[in-house]
């Protein structure tokens, strides 16, 4: 019987290591998201596989927030990759990286109407960066580094 | 020494990015005049008949400008023929963005089956002159008795990943308006895609 149960177990284990998950979210479910977390400083990173500026800064993104763990803060990558990439590109990719921050695909179809929503500024290129607390609302169209994200954090919280 | 060198280069890239402006309609559409991939120069004064031209900034490295060859191809069979021709630019810097040099666009416009010029901005003065931002990004020009005017920028339509059968053709409508003597109700969008790779500053 145990035996069994180890079998079992390490066929199981994969789906353990690789838990990371991603959901689809509008410009709606990301504003009630945002309003029904008072207090917390939401650090919304948009990203796609493609773009080779988002790869080499997201690990700063989830060092900063595994460093503030203690304070409310929530950061959240947001993919603009299309749905159709969703099972070939987006998902291979955040199994590989085994990301710890919350992921999620943008499930919106008008870019024109949803670059506007997020900062009427974007111009709706990528890596691109969003810092909300309560009504403070600083947007980024460029790279960051752990620095720069240390820096706004400070001066938004 | 080299702290007070990093600040400066730094200053320098931002006051670079600064400085790229879009173009707005109404006005003067600067005049091109680069080489196209088959080594020969192409200049607006190479289409005499034209009514006017679809400037498109693009590359062969960004997955939106993918997405957008075969539009961009059917922009080209559908309005050179009425006045509208397509003239592509490639606006990255090969150094930053090696995929897109002069040997790779010759390439990928031979695999892709261009049927318009594809133009090399060496030196991004072109690029800088439109104040293109993103790949691709279009202009629409218009031939008018004042010059070459800027009529139209921003994205080709409102759905890159071509799914939505209802889309809104921005390119299309806004020379539908141009060849009834019109001008179009939409002159200004977002063009979405990929962020240009400039020259690095060193």
């Amino acid at each position: 019987m145990r035996k069994y149960l180890l079998i079992l177990s390490l066929f199981c284990l994969p789906f353990f290591v690789f838990s990371q998950k991603i959901n689809l979210i509008t410009i709606d479910q990301l504003n009630d998201r945002i309003n029904k977390g008072k207090d917390t400083t939401y650090v919304i990173n948009f990203w796609a596989t493609w773009c080779v500026p988002c790869i080499k800064e997201m690990p700063a993104f989830e060092k900063f927030e595994q460093n503030f763990k203690a304070e409310k803060i929530k950061v959240l990558l947001i993919s603009v990759n299309f749905k159709s990439e969703l099972n070939n590109s987006v998902l291979p990719f955040i199994k590989s990286k085994n990301l710890k921050s919350e992921i999620f695909l943008l499930d919106e179809k008008d870019p024109q109407e949803y670059i506007n929503r997020i900062d009427s500024s974007w111009s709706g290129a990528i890596p691109s960066t969003l810092f909300i607390k309560n009504e403070k609302h600083i947007f980024f169209e460029k790279d960051l580094t752990y620095d720069d994200l240390l820096k706004e954090y400070t001066s938004i919280k | 020494m080299k702290k007070y060198f990093s600040i400066l280069l730094s200053c320098f890239a931002l006051s670079l990015q600064a400085q790229v402006t879009t173009i707005t309609p109404g006005k003067i559409a600067p005049d091109i005049k680069l080489k196209n991939i088959n080594d020969k120069v192409v200049s607006f004064a190479d289409y005499p008949s034209a009514k006017g031209f679809i400037v498109v900034f693009t590359c062969n490295t960004c997955p939106y400008s993918r997405r957008y060859e075969q539009r961009i191809i059917e922009l080209n069979n559908k309005y050179s023929a009425l006045g509208f021709p397509v003239i592509a630019v490639n606006p990255n810097d090969p150094q930053s963005s090696p995929g897109d040099s002069f040997d790779e666009m010759k390439k990928h416009a031979a695999s892709n089956k261009f049927t318009f010029p594809y133009l090399y901005d060496e030196g991004q003065l072109i690029t800088t002159a439109y104040g293109a931002k993103n790949t691709p990004h279009v202009f629409v020009i218009s031939k008018t008795a004042r010059g070459n005017i800027v009529e139209y920028t921003g994205a080709i339509d409102n759905d890159a990943e071509n799914t939505d059968a209802a889309k809104t053709k921005y390119v299309e409508d806004a020379i539908s308006a141009l060849l009834n003597s019109s001008k179009p109700a939409i002159t200004v969008t977002k063009a979405i895609g990929c962020r240009i790779s400039w020259k690095k500053t060193q």
